[in-house]
């Protein structure tokens, strides 16, 4: 330890003083989160409008934590509601037990359930926190606490993240993008 | 034929009053200060949420530690437990009065001091060391053996600073001819800082004014990563907030003693402001000590205490010696002037030789 250092030391926290906080003063600013990022499950559709999910289960049965229940249904053939012979009449997800690994992503055959990047889901019942198909579906925009609120203060549901480009897994959802390429 | 006109009582009882109430609201908004930028230091933003830029975090701090439940424990000595951080913050307060903020008359046609002692620095030092009796006391009071330890170690740091603090000042002292704070900032109007006459006793009165405010190359006493409290663990509730205001309200009077004492004080050899350079040169300093928080490290207990008698007080003492022989044998005091800016050299040439540290030892 030397004077030299010392003083070297001095200029080094002045720097330091001077440059802009890495701090994210989160709930006045959203976070930035990385395009693969892990939140809130969406159930997407083909471009035709059908959704993708044919109701096979393979997401409940690769899940680890039991989260999942798929109760599959014979699709109308006059008026389909998937691209498949059947669809999911129910499915839930309790977002209590949901560890969020993602597995269920890998094991569906048709890129129905992409985990999508919505985080605020703390809520005040158990049963609120599992979410049906009328809460993944990808024209739902926010979870079920901020819809909750944006119905009762009648503003939209202002996300609380940013992220550089929605993947394309995630066709059709709708994600505030900033910065980044594509 | 006193050069100082005396206030009439109600106005200095007045002056007393704004300075207790000054002090005080300077501490509330120095412990933001501090935070904000001890927090922009390290790339963070600091306290934010209260008020518009956390402008009323102090307000939160200070209802929270009142409503706080204010613990007295059980083998505690009752009165001195009460009584050890009210000693504390109201010697204190009481050093502050002493310190002149501008030329004779400018505070509304009266007196920019409280005090005008012809043994102010005396006095203030006096009432300033007070302070080790709170922190003493509450060791003692708490009826608990860290505290103690805690305290001791306090007094043993605050007291081993004092020496080598009050041995930088008596060169100065000895220059001027005086004790009194007026005749100190008179002097350097007249004949130039005293920093030029007095360069190593201001380096050293700066580094020992760290360790007298437990300032952090000095922090022992209360080192927040290393120890629960210190001398202070047994306290809670407003009775710990008390510490904390002394320890605010020495750094605060330390930054004005310097300026005073080396800087010019309220003087300026050039735009004459009463109470701007003052407060300027007060900002300047509590910014550095900020600074230097945000910067080095904590002594080891026992370098903390060699550094203090092993080199704070030899330095001081021979600085001192220099000065009494150029005053005693009525020398040109310019040779101090040369002597200073040699010793501000040494300092430079120690900043630029840096050897590679030597490994003693197996270590890492």
């Amino acid at each position: 330890m030397t004077l030299k250092a010392l003083a070297q030391s001095l200029g080094i926290t002045l720097k330091y003083l001077f440059s802009k906080p890495v701090t994210i003063p989160y709930p006045d600013a959203p976070v930035a989160l990385k395009p693969r990022f892990h939140g809130r499950h969406v159930l997407t559709r083909h471009p035709n409008g059908l959704e993708k999910c044919i109701g096979c289960s393979l997401c409940a049965a690769a899940c680890p934590a039991y989260a999942i229940y798929v109760e599959p249904a014979e699709n109308d053939p006059e008026n389909p509601v998937s691209a498949g012979e059947r669809y999911a009449k129910v499915y839930e997800i309790n977002m209590l037990r949901c560890i969020f690994c993602g597995l269920c992503e890998e094991a569906c055959p048709t890129g129905a359930i992409v985990l999508g990047y919505d985080f605020e889901m703390a809520d005040y019942e158990y049963s609120d926190l599992i979410y049906g198909k009328e809460d993944m579906l990808v024209d739902v925009v926010g979870t079920k606490p901020q819809r909750r609120e944006a119905k009762i203060t009648g503003k939209p549901v202002k996300p609380g993240y940013v992220v550089p480009y929605v993947r394309p897994e995630l066709e059709g959802f709708k994600a505030p993008t900033k910065g980044g390429k594509k | 034929m006193n050069p100082y006109p005396l206030d009439p009582y109600w106005m200095v009882a007045l002056k007393a009053l704004l300075v207790v109430v000054g002090l005080l609201t300077a501490f509330a908004f120095m412990t933001l200060i501090e935070r904000r930028l001890l927090a922009r230091f390290q790339i963070r933003l600091g306290p934010n949420r209260v008020g518009p830029l956390g402008l009323f975090q102090p307000i939160a701090d200070a209802i929270k530690s009142i409503f706080k439940e204010d613990l007295v424990v059980e083998r505690a000595d009752k009165v001195l437990f009460v009584l050890a951080p009210l000693i504390g913050v109201v010697f204190a307060l009481l050093a502050f009065g002493a310190i002149p903020f501008g030329p004779p008359g400018s505070f509304f046609g009266y007196q920019p001091w409280v005090l005008n002692l012809d043994l102010g620095l005396l006095y203030l030092f006096a009432v300033s060391e007070m302070a080790i009796y709170g922190i003493f006391l509450a060791g003692w009071a708490s009826g608990s053996k860290y505290s103690l330890l805690g305290s001791l170690r306090s007094s043993a740091s605050l007291i081993s600073y004092e020496l080598g603090l009050g041995m930088a000042l008596l060169s100065p002292v000895l220059l001027v001819g005086s004790l009194n704070l007026n005749d100190l900032v008179n002097w350097q109007k007249e004949h130039g800082w005293l920093i030029l006459y007095a360069f190593p006793a201001f380096l050293l009165y700066a580094i020992a004014a760290l360790a007298e405010a437990a300032r952090t190359p000095f922090d022992l006493p209360e080192a927040e990563q290393e120890l629960v409290g210190g001398y202070h663990t047994e306290y809670s509730s407003i009775k710990w907030a008390l510490f904390q205001m002394t320890e605010y309200i020495h750094f605060i009077t330390a930054s004005a003693l310097i300026p005073t004492l080396f800087l010019g004080g309220w003087t300026m050899p050039f735009l004459e402001v009463p109470y701007l350079w003052m407060f300027l040169k007060i900002a300047f300093f509590l910014f550095l000590f900020i600074w230097i928080r945000a910067t080095w490290f904590r002594l080891r207990y026992d370098q903390l205490l060699r550094f203090g008698w092993g080199f704070l007080f030899p330095v001081a003492l021979v600085w001192f010696l220099v000065t009494a022989l150029v005053v005693a044998l009525d020398l040109p005091r310019s040779y101090l002037l040369y002597l200073s800016l040699a010793a501000f050299l040494a300092l430079l040439g120690a900043m630029m030789y840096s050897p590679k540290p030597a490994r003693k030892g197996g270590g890492a």
